[in-house]
C-alpha cells in the first residue's frame, strides 16, 4: 500500500536526473543517519531515495595546494582519521567527531549534516567558521556557494529538488592559522547541543589576529556566523578585555529560544562562555601553544 | 539448617554468568524476538490529550481495511469493580489497572490506550490506527502535584473522595489518600530542640529507563486456552492480571517468561498483555505487540514526582531529637504512589524519639506510576538527607559524625512500627569511616556529599524444583524471573548445597504450568526467598541421595553423610564402604526407588533490612553550570554477596541510576500536557562516559533468616545518590539545590542568584 524506490546511482547526471523526474518528494541519501530516522518517525515519507554514496567524489578527501577538498558524502570518522584535514582544520574534525557516537561517526556525513538543517548540528558551525565552500549539483551545472547559503530555516535549505552537495572546499590555511570547535551539552556524549560555537583564527607573529570566522550554533533558526564577534577579535591578542568584549558580541548576537534543551536566558550565557573557551582554543592552536584535542 | 559458619566453595565465588554467552551473542530471546508463522501485528491508539471525555469511536474505517483482522476498544473488555489487586508490588485497584490498559470514559493523561488493531503488517495496523475517528471532548488538565491539590484544580475522578481522613470529604478531588505515621511527641520534640533546620524539596517523575521496551505474543486457541510469551518481573502476575481483565480462568492461561531487558520496577504491571489476547480473541490468530521507546516514555509507569518538605530538630551535641516531614506523591492517572514506603523509608535510618510523618498520594493527568527500585524511598530520603547535611552544618560537625551519632540500631523502634532487628547499618557506618574515599582530601574546587539509605526488602512467596539427572548433573527450576543474576545465584546456592562444582548446575525459570506459585521479583526479594526454596529442596534432595546409599549399603539413613558431593559411611561403625558420588547415585536412581527430586513452596520471612552510605566527588563548572562526578563510593551491608560481582553489578546500577535521577532525568511537558522528551535523546539518562568506575563496598553483616545470610541487594543503592551528589554540590559551590534534577541551567541561574 505504500512504495520506496531506491536508487544509487554512479554518476552526477544519473542522480540529478533522478531527482529532477520524481514525481512525489525524492530524499538525498547521504551516510542516513538523520534520514533514515526521520522517516521511521513518519516525519518524511519519500517516494523516491537517491543514495550519492556511489557517485565518484562524493566520498574522499583530496589536497590541491595545500587545500582540502573533502567528498559530501564521506563519513566523519574518515574526515578524523586524515591526517592533514586533522592538522589543518582541527575544529571542523573535533566537531565531527562529537556526532553521535563511534558508530554513527562511521556514516555521518558533512552534506548531511549540513543539508539536515539543523541550528544544533555539531559540523555547521565548525564549517562556517572555516569558510568551507560547498560544490552544489543540479540540472543548471554546478556552482559554488558559501557553506551558510546552504540552510534557511530548520529542516529547510536553498538547495533545488535536483541539486544536492557534491564536495566541500576548505582554503588554504595561511601561516598561523586554526579553528576549534565546542559545544554544550548536559551529557558528555551522545546529545545534541545547547550552544555550539566555531572559531577560525589566523595571528600575525605577536599573537594578534589578522583574521577571524565566528559562529554560533543552537541559538537561532539556522546556525549564525557572527561577523561581531570577529570584528572583536580581528586586531588584538586574546586578553582579558577582548575576551570580555567576545562574550558581549556572542551573547548579543544569540537569538535563542526556550525549548526543553535548555532556556533562552541560559543559551545567551552560554554562548559567552563558548565564544571565549574556543577562542582560547583556536589562538593556542594557531600560535602552536596546543595541538590534539581538546575533548 | 544453615551455612553461615561454614566453609563455603561456590556461594561468594564469581563463575561466568550463565545467560552471558546468549546476551553477547544475541542469541537470548526477549519478548519481542518471539514470532510465530500467520501471527497479526497489534498496535495501540493513544490519546493526544491529557485529558479529555472520549466522546464516540468508530473504527468502522478501520475493519475496512485490508489486511485488518480485529479492532479492540473497551467494549472488548469486562467492567470490573472495584477491588485491590491481590497480586503485584504496590498497591493496585483492578478497576484502574483495567482502565489504564484500555480507557473506558475519559483518557487520563497524553498515551492513554484508547483503541487496538491487529493487522497483517505493522504498516498496515499504523495505517488503520489513523482511521480510527474518536470524537473527544478537550477537559482541563493538570500535570504538577502541588498544583493538582489545589482547590479548583481538573479533577480526573469524580468518585475519589480522600481516604484517610475523617470525615469523609463531601466534595472529590486528586488527593487520593493521606497517610501518617507518628513516635513520640513532635511539638515536645521542636521545644527540646536547640537547632532547627527546615527545606523544601522537589522531585521530578523518572522512569525506570529499562532498555526493552514492553512486548508480548499472544495466541487465543479456538478451545480458549491461550499462551503469552512475554517478558515481565512475573509472569504468574501476568497471568493473574490477564485473566482478571479479561474474565478468565487461570488455567486456561500459560504464560512464558521470555528474557528480560531490565525492569526495575516497571514490568510488575502489565500494559500489552490483556489487549493482544483481546485481538486474538477476536482474529482467531496470533498477535505479537511491541512498544516504541515513544510509546513506553508515553504510556508506561515511572515513578512518582513529589514535592517535599522536612523540619529536624537536634540538640548542640549533635542529638536529634524531632523529625517532621510532608510528602506529597504524584500517582499518575490513578490512586497509587509509593507514599506509603516513601513515609516510612526517609528517617527509618535514624534513632530519633519524636517523629511525625504525613504523606498525600495524589492524581494527575500522567500516567500511572509504576514501582522503580526502592519505590518512594529515594524521594524522602532526598529530602531528609539533604536536611540531614545542612543540619550538620549548621552544627559546625562532620555529616558522617552526626550520623553515626543517631543512626537507628538493632532494638531502634520506627516511626511505622517494627523494631530493627539483625541490621548491619552500624558497620556500614563503620566502613565508610574506614574508607579512604572518606579519607581523602578534597581537590581544589571539588564537593564532597554523604548520604544514606534504607530498605526493607521483603520475602514471599517462592517456589523451586530440583532435579538429578541421570548423570548426576542437576536442574534448578525457579518461578522467578531473573533480572538481576537469579540463575546463577540459584544455580550456586544449590551447587554449595549439593557440594558439586556450578557447572553442574542448570538454573532456568519455568513457566506458570510449570511450577509452583511464585510472586514476582521485586522488592529484592529472590536472592532471599527463592533461594532459600531452592536452598531447601536442594536439602531434600540431599536427604534423598543419602537414603539411595544407605539402601546401597544397607545401613541405616542416619549413618550415612554427604559431603563434597559424595555420600560416606559415618564413622567406622557404618562400615567400610568406598564413597558414593552423585553421579554413580543418579545412574541407579531408576533402581534405587525412581527419580530423584523435590519441590519446595515457601512463604518466606525475616528477609533482613539493607542499609547503604554513598561518598561523591563532584566538580561544578561555574559557568555552565555542568556537575561531574569525579569519585563515587557506595557502601552496602549485603548480608553474604552469594556471587559478588552481581551484587557489585546491582549497587553500581542503582548509583548510575540515582546519579541520572539527580542530574538529568525528567519528564518535560507543554502547556496541552503532552511530553515532549519521549526517547532517549532528551530524556538523559546519563551515558558511560558521564560516570566514573562506581566502586562498591560490599559489607556483610550475615541475616539469620536466610541460608547463606543473604539480603535483598537491589534497592538500597538507588536512594543516597540524589542527596549525596545535592551535598556534594553545596560543599563546592556553598549552595543547597533543593530541586531535581539538579541539571546545567538550574545550577548556573542559582550560581547567578547568589552573586
Amino acid at each position: 500500500m505504500t512504495s520506496l524506490s531506491y536508487a544509487a546511482p554512479t554518476s552526477v547526471d544519473a542522480a540529478v536526473k533522478l531527482l529532477a523526474g520524481a514525481s512525489g518528494l525524492a530524499k538525498v541519501l547521504s551516510g542516513g543517519t538523520d534520514l533514515l530516522i526521520q522517516m521511521r518517525a513518519g516525519r518524511f515519507k519519500p517516494e523516491l531515495i537517491v543514495d550519492t554514496k556511489k557517485i565518484p567524489g562524493v566520498i574522499g578527501i583530496r589536497e590541491e595546494n595545500g587545500a582540502f577538498v573533502v567528498g559530501g558524502g564521506t563519513p566523519g570518522a574518515v574526515v578524523e582519521a586524515h591526517a592533514g584535514m586533522t592538522k589543518a582544520w582541527p575544529g571542523v574534525v573535533e566537531a565531527l567527531d562529537l556526532i553521535g557516537s563511534t558508530q554513527v561517526q562511521g556514516r555521518c556525513s558533512l552534506a548531511g549534516n549540513l543539508c539536515n538543517a539543523s541550528p544544533a548540528a555539531d559540523s555547521v558551525p565548525a564549517l562556517y567558521a572555516a569558510g568551507a565552500i560547498a560544490v552544489v549539483v543540479g540540472s543548471n551545472g554546478r556552482r559554488e556557494v558559501p557553506v551558510e547559503s546552504i540552510p534557511t530555516g530548520p529542516g529547510r535549505t536553498s538547495l533545488a529538488k535536483d541539486e544536492f552537495i557534491l564536495e566541500f572546499k576548505f582554503p588554504a590555511r595561511p601561516a598561523r592559522s586554526s579553528d576549534a570547535y565546542l559545544r554544550f551539552i548536559p551529557r558528555t556524549e551522545m546529545d545534541i547541543a545547547v550552544v555550539g560555537c566555531g572559531i577560525s583564527v589566523t595571528l600575525d607573529a605577536n599573537g594578534v589576529c589578522t583574521a577571524a570566522r565566528c559562529s554560533l550554533g543552537a541559538v537561532a533558526p539556522t546556525v549564525l556566523l557572527v561577523k561581531e564577534m570577529a570584528d572583536v577579535l580581528i586586531g588584538h591578542k586574546l586578553d582579558a578585555d577582548t575576551l570580555a568584549k567576545l562574550d558581549a558580541a556572542a551573547q548579543a548576537a544569540a537569538k535563542p529560544i526556550s525549548d526543553k534543551r535548555g532556556t533562552a536566558e541560559y543559551r545567551k550565557k552560554i554562548s559567552g562562555v563558548l565564544a571565549r573557551r574556543v577562542a582560547q582554543i583556536a589562538f593556542d592552536r594557531a600560535s602552536g601553544k596546543a595541538t590534539g584535542k581538546t575533548h | 539448617m544453615n551455612y553461615l559458619s561454614g566453609d563455603l566453595k561456590v556461594v561468594g565465588t564469581r563463575p561466568i554468568r550463565p545467560d552471558g554467552v546468549e546476551k553477547v551473542t544475541g542469541r537470548a530471546l526477549y519478548s519481542a524476538d518471539t514470532r510465530v508463522g500467520g501471527m497479526l501485528w497489534g498496535k495501540i491508539l493513544r490519546s493526544p490529550h491529557a485529558h479529555a471525555r472520549i466522546v464516540s469511536i468508530d473504527t468502522s474505517k478501520a475493519e475496512a481495511l485490508k489486511g485488518v483482522q480485529a479492532v479492540v476498544t473497551s467494549k472488548d473488555f469486562p467492567e470490573i469493580t472495584s477491588e485491590v489487586a491481590f497480586v503485584g508490588e504496590g498497591p493496585m485497584n483492578f478497576r484502574d489497572l483495567s482502565d489504564n490498559v484500555m480507557a473506558r470514559n475519559k483518557a487520563l493523561y497524553e498515551g492513554h490506550a484508547i483503541a487496538a488493531v491487529a493487522a497483517t503488517t505493522a504498516e498496515i495496523a499504523d495505517a488503520a490506527l489513523a482511521l480510527i475517528d474518536v470524537q473527544y471532548e478537550v477537559l482541563p488538565h493538570v500535570i504538577d502535584v502541588d498544583e493538582a491539590m489545589q482547590p479548583g484544580a481538573p479533577v480526573l475522578h469524580a468518585d475519589m473522595f480522600t481516604a484517610g481522613v475523617n470525615p469523609k470529604p463531601a466534595t472529590a478531588s486528586n488527593i487520593a489518600k493521606v497517610v501518617t505515621f507518628k513516635k513520640g511527641d513532635i511539638d515536645a520534640g521542636f521545644a527540646e530542640a536547640e537547632v532547627i533546620v527546615e527545606g523544601s524539596y522537589t522531585t521530578k517523575p523518572v522512569h525506570q529507563g529499562y532498555i526493552e521496551p514492553h512486548a508480548c505474543l499472544a495466541t487465543y486457541n479456538p478451545d480458549g486456552q491461550i499462551s503469552i510469551h512475554a517478558s515481565s518481573q512475573g509472569h504468574f502476575m501476568v497471568r493473574a492480571y490477564t485473566a482478571k481483565l479479561l474474565g478468565l480462568d487461570m488455567a486456561d492461561i500459560r504464560v512464558n517468561p521470555a528474557e528480560i531487558g531490565g525492569g526495575f520496577g516497571g514490568k510488575t504491571l502489565i500494559y500489552l498483555e490483556p489487549v493482544a489476547v483481546a485481538l486474538s480473541r477476536k482474529s482467531g490468530k496470533s498477535v505479537k505487540m511491541q512498544m516504541t521507546r515513544e510509546e513506553v516514555f508515553r504510556g508506561s509507569g515511572p515513578t512518582s514526582g513529589a514535592s517535599v518538605t522536612v523540619k529536624l530538630g537536634a540538640k548542640k551535641d549533635g542529638t536529634i531529637v524531632a523529625a517532621q516531614q510532608v510528602l506529597k506523591f504524584q500517582a499518575g492517572a490513578y490512586a497509587g504512589s509509593p507514599i506509603g514506603p516513601g513515609c516510612m523509608c526517609g528517617f527509618a535510618m535514624y534513632d530519633i524519639p519524636h517523629i511525625d510523618v504525613l504523606g498525600y498520594d495524589v492524581v494527575s493527568n500522567r500516567p500511572k506510576v509504576a514501582a522503580y527500585r526502592a519505590p518512594g524511598a529515594p524521594i524522602s530520603s532526598f529530602a531528609v538527607e539533604c536536611a540531614v547535611d545542612d543540619l550538620a552544618a549548621k552544627l559546625g560537625m562532620d555529616p558522617l559524625t552526626l550520623r553515626e551519632k543517631n543512626h537507628a540500631v538493632n532494638g531502634t523502634k520506627t516511626h511505622y512500627g517494627p523494631t530493627h532487628t539483625n541490621i548491619g547499618f552500624t558497620e556500614v557506618l563503620q566502613a565508610t569511616r574506614a574508607h579512604p574515599h572518606w579519607k581523602a582530601p578534597i581537590a581544589e574546587g571539588h564537593g564532597r556529599g554523604l548520604a544514606v539509605g534504607f530498605w526493607f526488602n521483603i520475602g514471599g512467596e517462592s517456589s523451586a524444583t530440583v532435579h538429578i539427572n541421570e548423570d548426576g548433573t542437576v536442574m534448578v527450576a525457579t518461578g522467578s524471573p531473573d533480572i538481576g543474576g537469579s540463575r546463577a545465584s540459584m544455580g550456586m546456592m544449590a551447587a554449595e548445597v549439593l557440594g558439586v562444582p556450578v557447572s553442574k548446575v542448570k538454573a532456568i525459570v519455568a513457566d506458570t504450568a510449570s511450577i509452583g506459585f511464585t510472586f514476582l521479583t521485586g522488592g529484592s526479594r529472590v536472592t532471599f526467598a527463592t533461594g532459600m526454596a531452592v536452598t531447601q529442596a536442594t536439602e531434600k534432595v540431599v536427604e534423598q541421595l543419602k537414603a539411595r546409599a544407605a539402601q546401597t549399603w544397607d545401613i541405616p539413613v542416619e549413618a550415612v553423610e554427604w559431603k563434597d558431593g559424595q555420600a560416606f559411611p559415618a564413622g567406622t561403625n557404618a562400615g567400610a564402604f568406598p564413597p558414593l558420588d552423585l553421579a554413580a547415585i543418579a545412574l541407579k536412581q531408576g533402581r534405587t526407588g525412581g527419580p530423584i527430586n523435590a519441590e519446595v513452596s515457601v512463604n518466606a520471612q525475616g528477609a533482613g533490612a539493607g542499609f547503604g552510605a554513598h561518598i561523591c566527588d563532584v566538580k561544578v563548572d561555574k559557568e555552565t553550570g555542568h556537575v561531574e562526578i569525579i569519585r563515587y563510593t557506595a557502601i552496602q551491608d549485603v548480608g553474604k554477596a552469594i556471587h559478588p560481582s552481581y551484587v557489585e553489578g546491582q549497587i553500581q546500577g542503582g548509583a548510575a541510576q540515582g546519579i541520572g535521577w539527580a542530574l538529568s532525568e525528567e519528564y518535560i511537558y507543554n502547556d496541552k500536557g503532552q511530553m515532549e522528551n519521549p526517547g532517549f535523546l532528551d530524556y538523559r539518562c546519563p551515558v558511560a562516559s558521564d560516570l566514573p568506575m562506581i566502586e562498591a563496598v560490599l559489607v556483610e553483616v550475615p541475616n539469620p533468616r536466610h541460608p547463606f545470610g543473604a539480603r535483598g541487594v537491589g534497592e538500597v543503592p538507588i536512594i543516597p545518590p540524589m542527596a549525596a551528589i545535592s551535598n556534594a554540590i553545596k560543599s563546592a559551590i556553598g549552595i543547597r539545590m533543593e530541586h531535581l534534577p539538579m541539571s546545567p541551567p538550574k545550577i548556573r541561574a542559582a550560581i547567578d542568584a547568589a552573586g
